[in-house]
């Protein structure tokens, strides 16, 4: 799995490239953790490139968007969800946690 | 029938996923199909690291698949801790995002991607979680 981090005037964009699962996941959380702690709060996580997505993921995910939520300092949101990965966070639920955009300008200028 | 033993460590995950995509792919099934069973082993299998061993390299999972007519068999034994799938509580998304604990998905999303989910335990050989994947058409 590659993470990149790009930060823009009003936001972070996070690129993750691969596959995240149990094992990968933790990576994750380790950069959007490192953009928390920095008080960054609002992200967008761009999954144009990422093809697997576990529960464990999405649990990163739903942890971050707690931190940046907290006293309306920010929010994560998602852009480029493949269809297959979208249908698997709806099915189990946590997809009303979450905004998600179709391209990355558009999440980038929710902000 | 093809059975494949991985150790039960998360880097393991790759390859069992890759293990079991290729044989949905040669029983037929379509890209949102081979989808769904990779993300149901995957989600299985990282319980069984998880809770039935307790963490990693404490055990091995045994990963078998098998064609069936109108679809494919995955079955996955451990020997870990017995699994009780009736005492995990389904997860409740309907609460506020701060309220929410991070349990129960992985088996509900196992439910959700197969048709058949089974739980088998005894003394000698573990945990055996039997699944089925059936063909719409």
């Amino acid at each position: 799995m590659e993470i990149t981090t790009t930060e823009y005037k009003r936001c972070d964009v996070v690129k993750t490239i691969g596959r995240i699962d149990s094992y990968t996941a933790p990576e994750l959380e380790e950069a959007l953790t490192g953009l928390t702690d920095r008080g960054r709060y609002k992200l967008v996580l761009d999954m144009t490139d990422v093809d697997f997505m576990s529960s464990k993921g999405w649990w990163v995910l739903i942890e971050t968007q707690k931190n940046c939520k907290r006293y309306n300092r920010g929010e994560l949101v998602l852009t480029g969800v493949q269809e297959r990965i979208r249908d698997s966070l709806n099915l189990v639920g946590m997809g009303s946690y979450f905004q998600i955009y179709d391209d990355l300008l558009s999440a980038v200028a929710n902000f | 029938m093809a059975t494949e033993k991985f150790p039960g460590r998360f880097e393991s995950l790759a390859g069992i996923r890759k293990f079991v995509s290729a044989a949905a792919e040669d029983a037929g099934f379509d890209d949102k199909e081979i989808y769904a069973v990779e993300l149901a082993v995957d989600e299985a299998c990282s319980n069984i690291i998880e809770h039935a061993y307790g963490g990693e390299g404490k055990g091995e999972i045994i990963c078998t698949c098998n064609d069936i007519s109108n679809g494919l068999e995955i079955v996955l034994k451990d020997n870990g801790v017995k699994f009780n799938p009736a005492e995990v509580a389904p997860p409740d998304f309907s609460i506020e995002l701060e309220k929410l604990k991070p349990r129960g998905a992985g088996l509900y999303l196992i439910h959700q991607m197969m048709d058949d989910v089974a739980f088998k335990f005894s003394s000698e050989s573990g945990n055996e979680l039997r699944m089925v994947k059936r063909k719409v058409n």
